[in-house]
């Protein structure tokens, strides 16, 4: 947002570029979970954007997306986040945009220092050369640390008038937003994806080490943001709504896996992700009834589904108890 | 001028606005787009996005959990 101000106010039109990626926490996660439901729902760069008086374009890259997650040639950050590689191929797709939309010059918001592995000094120049918008690559809020930029030397943009963050201390972006007439803001990057959580990227190698293969599709990275996954074998995991939002999403992906609900107590939906066998299931149903208000109860009816709108098995299962269910089976 | 529908029901946001992005890319000025959707976030997202692209929003109906939104599309 600052960075886009600070290029506006020297005269130049800017356009906004969004990617969907798909791990990306806003939106979703709020139209997901009930108790999110009263927040305002607002989609932030489209905030911004409205803000700033630009025009916003969002890009679904989730397909394509996969390969920098799978292989991500400069590696993962603190958990499964290929930050650097992620901003290479956003830079590049930014700077193939502008050459398709007869613009000049890309600009960023990074501050060189303000993330430990992907805004190092020595990320600035690779994201510059390995996206191929070489010096049409502009920061214009740690400009002046860097070297001159094309846009600098045609006099497009002064340089004098950019500016020299470095490091975590975001107070001077503060002074300097409110001395622009911002005084509202959303969150700052970092947060807004899920691949930066512990508990999601574990949840996603989870996935990756049950099926013994590296893939995902859509559909499987959304249903890693709802719901407790507990894995009592590596041949099937069960995902639990934990509130009555997240037990209707996850009625949308009936058809797609087999599942259960208990039938004599109120309780969460549960689907079973995987290959589990008979007996499988019903180690399921108990571990459901121990999530279901009949925990203490001596039985717990629960209704095994395999195939969505065909009737189901009703099972009389004992809930549970915590001690048998060993720490290791709750990914997290 | 001619009505085009499009069904983003299910979708989660911003799935929602970039389908109606992309439709609306495809179409010429004074056509109408009307878009079906589930997701409660597409009542400020569609409407945001059509006022920072300056596309007219004709109208926004909820019925039940259906969400529907008609826009006119704008082009500068
Ligand atoms: S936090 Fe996520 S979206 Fe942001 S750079 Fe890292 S991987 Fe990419």
């Amino acid at each position: 947002m600052l960075a886009t101000k600070v290029i506006q106010d020297q005269g130049i039109h800017v356009e906004g570029l969004n990617f969907y990626t798909g791990f990306c926490v806003e939106g979703h996660t709020h139209a997901i979970r009930k108790k999110d439901k009263q927040k305002e729902k607002k989609n932030s760069s489209l905030w911004v954007a409205e803000q700033l008086g630009i025009k916003l374009h969002i890009v679904d890259i989730s397909e394509e997306y996969k390969d920098i997650v799978l292989n991500p040639k400069h590696g993962y950050g603190q958990n499964l986040n290929p930050c650097l590689d992620c901003k290479i191929d956003m830079v590049a797709r930014a700077w193939k945009w502008c050459q398709e939309n007869d613009f000049d010059f890309v600009i960023t918001g990074e501050v060189i220092g303000q993330r430990p592995k992907s805004q190092r000094k020595e990320t600035m120049p690779l994201i510059a050369r390995e996206s191929q918008v070489q010096d049409r690559l502009l920061r214009p809020l740690c400009a002046k640390h860097l070297p001159e930029t094309l846009p600098e030397r045609e006099g497009w943009v002064s340089r004098d008038a950019l500016y020299d963050f470095h490091g975590r201390n975001r107070k001077p972006q503060i002074a300097l937003a409110k001395s622009l007439g911002i005084d509202e803001w959303s969150q700052p990057a970092g947060g807004c994806c899920f691949l930066t959580d512990e508990s999601y990227s574990k949840k996603l190698q989870d996935l990756w080490d049950a099926r013994g293969e590296r893939r995902y599709e859509l559909d499987d990275i959304m249903l890693l943001k709802v719901g407790r996954h507990i894995r009592p074998a590596s041949n099937y995991k069960l995902i639990v709504g934990r509130e009555e939002g997240e037990n209707n999403f996850m009625r949308g992906y009936r058809s797609q896996f087999t599942y259960m609900f208990a039938t004599s107590h109120s309780g969460p939906l549960t689907l079973i992700d995987g290959t589990p066998s008979d007996e499988d299931l019903l180690t399921a149903a108990r571990i459901l009834a121990r999530y279901s208000q009949g925990r203490n109860a001596e039985q717990v009816s629960i209704e095994i589904v395999r195939t969505h709108n065909q009737p189901g098995q009703v099972v009389q299962v004992v809930p549970m108890p915590i001690e048998e269910m060993p720490e290791s089976w709750i990914i997290h | 001028m001619t009505t085009h529908e499009l069904n983003a029901r299910n979708l989660l946001c911003p799935l929602p606005v970039i389908r109606t992005q992309n439709k609306i890319n495809s179409l010429d000025a004074g056509d109408h787009l009307v878009v079906y959707c589930t997701d409660p976030g597409a009542l400020h997202d569609i409407p945001a996005w059509c006022r920072v692209h300056g596309h007219t929003l004709v109208s926004t109906t909820e019925i039940s959990d259906e969400i529907v939104i008609e826009i006119e599309v704008v082009k500068s």
